[in-house]
């Protein structure tokens, strides 16, 4: 079977200074992979890179044995939270209905099928009840639950989330977790930039440890060994050690 | 009252009427768009950077439709220009290429001394208008609600979360300047009801003040449009009535508008919020007693 993601030797840099390098990274379809590292490890531009949001120097990306233009609709990715106007004029309904419009296509309008689809996707999400409620009235938990949901409407194979459970409740993670469990599942493989290290292991099937280059990428038990993980948050520790803590 | 008479009684009325009320829909509806995208400014350089183009269609001896759209549209693209290849901020670029244009516009309408009132560009003159201006108006009118009528979905989607649109294949570079084409469109539709130094207020004003009365793009595409006809009646009673500027009468009674929604507004008026701390603080001290 074909791997939904392969990495080869994929560099990104910005003007000039290079913010990821030598990327090489094997996913296999039906996995929750987390990718962790410290600050400025190039996590999220590595995502952006997968997505074609920031233009690669050196190397190649193929999604599903073919190029990212030949799957965007089976692609859906979950913005941070902090990149949105909350105060949008924009119902929970319709922000999950949006998950539908790359299948509608061009020209065409949402029928009751894609609501119908939608409101699915906010019960999954058990957020149902606030269907109609403008976006900036619901909790960071409820706000990132609309938008995973939003993200199950697109019906997608291959799922990306930057930093879903920063400034959420537990309830919320939860649910997010056991959703994205679900997804893996039924055989979508699910891309999360993810940087609280605690839950790591319970969360993920396999994580890619990164800091400019990977450090490691395996299974979370092999990944979260104090060696390794020493390797990519040297420059942390250090700092610690300066400031006398020890 | 003599403004229905007059209505009756004079041509000239009825086409100004004509037109501005599709003025204020059309600068209502393009507006929404405008303000949600954080574009404000970018409107009041678009309609400054008409003028040029209206300047050499006079010259020319061609509609001034072409020329404005044409020069419009021109500055759009070298603002994104700079601000792309440069560190250039948005802003900043929008700032030196629309008072470029300006300048460069005046400097013509000097030189080419063409039968062009500038004042009549900069504050409009709606009493003014001539047939074959209603029908441009009313085409670019019906070409900005079919379009947004048609790419409804895509708007809103670029507005709200342009790098979802992006992954998912959507040409968000290209829906930008089609919405700039647009902008330039409804602001030479707007030259001769408000003039140039207004448009931005028609554009902004009616939309802001449905912008607080709802949380639905789109009922605020209706009231904004809605808010944007009133105006101009409104307006255009004034200026018949008191014999006062167009643009200036339209403007400021959209502004009144303004603060009838920023006072009243249910959800976001001032005098509901205050009543609300009010109460909220009363039933506290009573629960504390």
């Amino acid at each position: 079977m074909v791997s939904a993601l392969v990495l080869n030797d994929v560099h990104v840099s910005y003007h000039g200074k290079s913010a990821i390098s030598g990327i090489n990274l094997k996913v296999e379809s039906g996995t929750v992979l987390g990718i962790i590292g410290p600050n400025g490890a190039g996590k999220s531009t590595l995502l952006k890179a997968l997505l074609k949001l920031v233009s690669i120097d050196k190397g190649s990306i193929e999604i599903f044995g073919k190029t990212l233009e030949e799957n965007r609709k089976r692609i859906a990715y979950v913005p941070q939270r902090s990149e949105f106007d909350w105060d949008f004029p924009i119902h929970v309904l319709d922000t999950v209905l949006m998950g539908t419009y790359p299948k509608i296509g061009i020209f065409k309008r949402p029928k009751k099928k894609e609501r119908d689809l939608a409101y699915e996707c906010l019960e999954k999400v058990g957020m149902e009840h606030f269907y109609n409620r403008q976006i900036g009235e619901l909790s960071g938990g409820q706000q990132q639950r609309v938008f995973l949901a939003r993200a199950l409407a697109q019906n997608a194979d291959l799922f990306f989330l930057d930093e879903p459970f920063v400034g959420i409740d537990i309830a919320s993670e939860e649910t997010i977790v056991d959703l994205l469990k679900d997804l893996r599942n039924l055989g979508k493989t699910v891309v999360v930039v993810h940087h609280d290290l605690s839950k790591a292991t319970e969360y993920f099937d396999e994580l890619l440890l990164l800091n400019k280059h990977v450090i490691h990428a395996g299974k979370p038990s092999e990944v979260m060994h104090p060696e390794i993980m020493l390797k990519a948050y040297e420059r942390e520790l250090s700092f610690l050690r300066e400031a006398g803590v020890n | 009252m003599a403004f229905i008479e007059g209505l009756i009684q004079y041509d000239f009325l009825q086409k100004a009427l004509l037109t501005s009320i599709i003025v204020g829909i059309v600068c209502g509806v393009i507006g929404c768009f405008i303000i949600l995208r954080g574009m404000a400014l970018m409107g009041d350089a678009i309609s400054h950077a008409v003028l040029p183009g209206v300047a050499i269609s006079y010259a020319l001896g061609i509609n001034f439709f072409f020329g404005a759209v044409f020069t419009g549209v021109v500055t759009a693209i070298g603002i994104g220009f700079v601000s792309h290849n440069s560190r250039i901020k948005q802003d900043t670029s929008i700032g030196i290429m629309f008072t470029a244009a300006f300048a460069l516009g005046v400097i013509l309408i000097t030189v080419l001394e063409s039968s062009t009132d500038l004042y009549h560009i900069l504050f409009g003159n709606v009493l003014a208008v001539r047939p074959s201006d209603v029908w441009i108006t009313l085409i670019i009118g019906l070409i900005v609600l079919i379009s947004v009528y048609v790419f409804y979905k895509e708007l809103l989607v670029t507005s709200f979360d342009p790098t979802m649109a992006e992954v998912y294949g959507l040409p968000v570079r290209l829906i930008h300047y089609f919405l700039m084409t647009l902008l330039t469109m409804v602001t030479v539709a707007s030259l001769q009801t408000v003039g140039i130094v207004l448009v931005v207020a028609m554009l902004i004003t009616p939309a802001a003040t449905a912008y607080l009365l709802t949380d639905r793009l789109s009922v605020m595409i209706f009231l904004s449009a809605a808010i944007g006809a009133s105006a101009s009646v409104i307006g255009l009673y004034f200026s018949f009535t008191y014999n006062l500027a167009s643009g200036a009468t339209i403007v400021l009674a959209a502004t009144a508008l303004f603060f009838v929604a920023f006072l009243f507004s249910q959800k976001q008026g001032i005098l509901w919020k205050k009543l609300n701390d009010k109460k909220n603080r009363h039933t506290l001290q009573k629960e504390n007693i």
